[in-house]
This record gives C-alpha cells, sequence and structure tokens, in this order.
C-alpha cells in the first residue's frame, strides 16, 4: 500500500480568530504552538482568551516538542469537497505537552496506523498563505 | 411537570413525502405541507396555534402563517420538542406547532452535504466531515473494547432491513439488507462504509405539542412525554471528539454522553430500562447505536457491539431499534427534520401505526438525538399513560 500524502493546492480554511492567530504564525515559521497558564500551569488547545481550568487570562504560548502518539484516526476515501485528494486521514494526536490536536497523518500506509503509534509533526506548505501541522511515523530510531 | 399540574401531549404528528429529490419542492412548501397535516391529526387548525418551533426559520413561518403574537422556540431537535412541552405545561402556550423541512438545499453532489462540512479553523483545512467525526468516536471504541466492522454493520442492516419494509421511507422496498452488503459497500471514512452511514434526503414533518384538554378533537390519543434530558459537551465540529473528553466535574466522558441526560429522563418518567418497549435512535452512522445502547444503559460499557451482534436491537429483540429506517433508509431532511422524526415515529409506535414493524403493545419509547461526533445527545421518553 501506497502512503499517504499531504494535500497539495488550494484547501478550504477559516481565518484565524485573535486569539489562534500566534498558532498559525507559528505553523508558517515551523513551531507547533500552544497555550500554557502562567497562573495553574494547565495546558490548553485549541486557543482560548481565558484558561479552561482556572480562568486566569495571563496565558503563554510555549513550542511544542512537536511528538505525540495516535488517539484515534479515519482514512477517507470520500472527500468532504474535490478539494482533498484522497485517500487522507484525519486523526486526533496526542501531543506530549498534554493536548490534543487534529491533523491528518502523512507518510504511513493507512493499514499500519494504530492507537498510540509514536508520530511526530511535520509542517507542509499546502499554499503559499497555508502551512498546516501534519503527523508522520517518527523515525525510529529517534524513539526512546 | 409543571408547578400548576397543566400536562402537555403530543396530539399530532405528519411526516410529508420523502424522497433523495422532490422535483420542485421548497423547504417552506414542505413545511406548510407538514404543519397542516400535522394540524389535521391532531383535530386543530392554525387558528388554534399560539406557538411555533423547529428550526431558524420557525420566525419566518410565525410572519407568513399571521400566527402571531405567538410563542417562539429556539431550540434543536429533541430539545426543541421538550421546550414546547416545557412552554405549554407552564402556561406559555396552549398549542405548539414543531415543524422543519428542507428541500434544494443539497445541489453540489461533488462534495458531502453542506450540513456536514464544519467551518471551523482547526476542523476544516484538514478534511473532517461528519461521517470522519463520527468515525474518530467509533474507532476508539473499536481500539478500547474491541468491536468490530461486523458488528458496525449489523446495526446498518437492522436498521435499513426496517426501512425497506415501511411504506414512506426513501429506500422503501430496497432490501432486505445484510452484513455482507453493508460490509461490500465502498469505504466513506474508515470504519464506516457507504452504508454505515445516512443518507442525504428530502422532505418535511411536524409534531403538535398542546395542553391535554385542547386535544379532545384528536384523531388518536395522545401521546406523553414522561421525561427528557440533554448533555452537551460544547459547540460540534470545532473541537477533536475525543472519547475521553472530560469536564471540570470528572466522570462522564465524550463518549459515554447521553448517559445523564437519560438518567435525568427516567428518573422523571419513574421508569426503568426494561420497560422501554422501542428504542427510536437516531442513526447518523451505525456506531452511533452501540455508542447510545451503552450510554443509556441498555448494555454495559463496551457489550454494544456484541448485544446488536445477538440481535438484541432486531424488531424482535429485548430492544427494537430504529423501526422506521431512520437516516439511513427512512430520510435525513436536513438537519432539524431528522432529529424530529425519531420522535414522530416513536408517536407512531406507540399509537400502533407503525404498520409492517409495529413493535407489538409498545407503550414506552425512548427518542434520542445527537451524537457523539457532534458532541452531544438528547434523550425523550414517550409513554401511552402517564404515571
Amino acid at each position: 500500500m501506497t502512503l499517504l500524502e499531504p494535500q497539495h493546492g488550494p484547501l478550504p480554511h477559516a481565518a484565524p480568530t485573535g486569539a489562534s492567530a500566534p498558532f498559525w504564525a507559528g505553523c508558517a515559521e515551523g513551531e507547533l504552538r500552544f497555550q500554557r497558564c502562567r497562573d495553574c500551569a494547565a495546558v490548553t488547545f485549541p486557543p482560548v482568551e481565558t484558561c479552561r481550568e482556572c480562568l486566569s487570562g495571563d496565558l503563554a504560548w510555549e513550542v511544542s516538542s512537536g511528538r505525540g502518539t495516535v488517539y484515534s484516526w479515519t482514512v477517507v476515501h470520500r472527500p468532504a469537497t474535490p478539494a482533498f485528494a484522497v485517500p487522507y486521514a484525519p486523526a486526533i494526536v496526542d501531543v506530549a505537552e498534554g493536548f490534543q490536536l487534529l491533523s491528518n497523518l502523512v507518510d504511513v500506509a493507512p493499514e499500519d496506523i494504530r492507537a498510540g503509534l509514536p508520530v511526530a509533526v511535520r509542517f507542509v506548505a499546502v499554499t503559499d498563505s497555508l502551512t498546516l501541522p501534519y503527523f508522520a511515523p517518527e523515525a525510529p530510531e529517534e524513539t526512546p | 411537570m409543571s408547578l400548576t399540574g397543566r400536562r402537555a401531549a403530543i396530539v399530532g404528528v405528519a411526516n410529508t413525502a420523502q424522497a433523495r429529490r422532490l422535483e420542485g419542492a421548497t423547504s417552506r412548501g414542505l413545511a406548510v405541507s407538514a404543519a397542516l397535516a400535522a394540524l389535521d391529526d391532531a383535530g386543530l387548525t392554525l387558528d388554534d396555534v399560539d406557538g411555533i418551533s423547529g428550526d431558524a426559520t420557525a420566525a419566518g413561518l410565525l410572519y407568513d402563517l399571521r400566527l402571531g403574537p405567538a410563542w417562539l422556540g429556539r431550540q434543536f431537535g429533541i430539545q426543541a420538542i421538550t421546550e414546547a412541552v416545557h412552554a405549554v405545561e407552564a402556561g406559555e402556550a396552549d398549542v405548539v406547532l414543531v415543524v422543519a423541512a428542507e428541500a434544494g438545499a443539497y445541489t453540489d453532489r461533488s462534495a458531502t452535504a453542506p450540513w456536514t462540512r464544519p467551518e471551523n479553523e482547526f476542523v476544516v483545512p484538514f478534511g473532517l466531515f461528519t461521517a470522519a467525526e463520527f468515525a474518530l468516536i467509533a474507532r476508539r471504541h473499536m481500539v478500547t473494547y474491541g468491536t468490530t466492522p461486523e458488528q458496525l454493520a449489523r446495526v446498518a442492516a437492522t436498521i435499513r432491513t426496517n426501512g425497506s419494509n415501511t411504506p414512506g421511507a426513501v429506500y422503501a422496498g430496497r432490501g432486505p439488507i445484510t452484513v455482507e452488503d453493508v460490509l461490500a459497500s465502498r469505504m466513506v471514512a474508515d470504519p464506516f462504509h457507504l452504508l454505515d452511514c445516512s443518507m442525504t434526503s428530502e422532505g418535511g414533518c411536524a409534531l403538535v405539542i398542546a395542553a391535554t384538554d385542547r386535544a379532545a378533537d384528536a384523531a388518536s390519543a395522545p401521546v406523553h412525554v414522561l421525561g427528557s434530558g440533554s448533555d452537551h459537551a460544547g459547540p460540534a465540529y470545532r473541537h477533536p471528539p475525543a472519547w475521553d473528553l472530560a469536564g471540570r466535574r470528572g466522570g462522564l466522558v465524550l463518549g459515554r454522553i447521553g448517559e445523564r441526560a437519560a438518567g435525568r429522563a427516567f428518573a422523571q418518567a419513574g421508569l426503568e430500562r426494561a420497560d422501554v418497549d422501542v428504542l427510536e435512535l437516531y442513526d447518523p452512522f451505525s456506531f452511533e447505536v452501540i455508542r447510545q445502547l451503552e450510554a443509556f444503559g441498555f448494555c454495559g460499557p463496551g457489550e454494544g457491539g456484541p448485544y446488536v451482534e445477538d440481535g438484541g436491537i432486531g424488531l424482535t429483540g429485548a430492544t427494537p431499534v430504529t423501526t422506521d429506517g431512520g437516516t439511513m433508509a427512512f430520510s435525513h431532511a436536513g438537519a432539524a427534520p431528522q432529529m424530529f422524526q425519531r420522535v414522530v415515529r416513536g408517536v407512531q409506535q406507540l399509537r400502533g401505526e407503525a404498520g409492517p414493524n409495529q413493535v407489538p403493545g409498545a407503550r414506552v419509547a425512548l427518542c434520542s438525538g445527537g451524537g457523539a461526533g457532534a458532541l452531544f445527545t438528547t434523550v425523550v421518553l414517550l409513554g401511552t399513560e402517564l404515571p
């Protein structure tokens, strides 16, 4: 089976909000950014204005290691719109710092995807204005 | 129940024709037809109506049908029905029309239906749509409990065969559908094959909720709302639909959403699970029925797959499920009608008007809406008698 590939070309996407703009700016710079509360240290994602744990408004952006594991996934064969080439694999990734992220898995054969599979972020500029954080299996030698 | 002791009941129901496409039909035209048919079923007329609900078009209908001044409901799906019941029981209205219809909304067939495609910035660029969102919940259950594609297919085959035997269903006469048929259909979003998924279609439906003292002229006995509940975990299609998503109070997770709602409904009704004769479960995708059976307490955590495999959801099983074919084979006419149609069917069962798929002697029905891919589940218990 061939490996899943990133998308290429224009994709539907929504404009960032005030809270999320730093996340998307990070993607463009090759950083997977998330927020940590300066008051209670809780990690949150997607970006918010107030900490979901203690409601503090004092949130700091940090850069993730980009490593995680597959929590759940699907392999799509009927695309949401013709902008998406099939197959592609939406997944929920458990990121090491303690948050979950929706993404697509790439560079893996659909039959090799499993829960707990170690993955690492791979940024792909699908267009000049949109860089997406995909996830690919971590190289074996990088696995502790 | 209200402090005044006034009770509301469902006194009229109606479906329009349902089809993949209803050529020339409009959402408004179908809504008017459904409303008039439900009122006729209730032995009432537009002149009796002093409340309306259904979806975002309800205010426009209120004006166009010259119902005002009237009570206007704002809730969605099952909760629109319970909101109307509560309004009547509280004395805010006497006769409420709950109506919705859809036609002409899904025209670009190169994409999935517009109401299935989220627009959130963290979702849309990854190609998520409802089938994929619900697949993420299903997959986690399969990983945790060993639930199989065959068990999912059993749900779809059971419901689709019910629909095949239902006059007026979009896929009437198209069955029986077997587990093998489902597994042989093309993959949409693994583990969901085409036949594990709801269809898209057009149509309308309506219900009339009235104070029981206004229901004297109804052709059929009123159906009582014995209990209801709703569980929400956030906005649909914006956050990862993770089975283990939990809130501040701890305990129940997203994968079990609906457990709290069902518990509240059963407590209000003073009923046990074993008292339920028929389950009109919302069936957007096959796995969602397995999830709801567990969340509502008809089987234990992780036991939903074996339960359906053993025939528990068949018409002769302990808990017949979605007896008109649901969104898979009866109809899936847009966001609101598909939710109301579970309650319409529950009413038909309790009136003994469910045709070839009548559950003999059905007195209590549980109807549901929502699903874990959408981060909410709503429940209503219907009965032929008040406790």
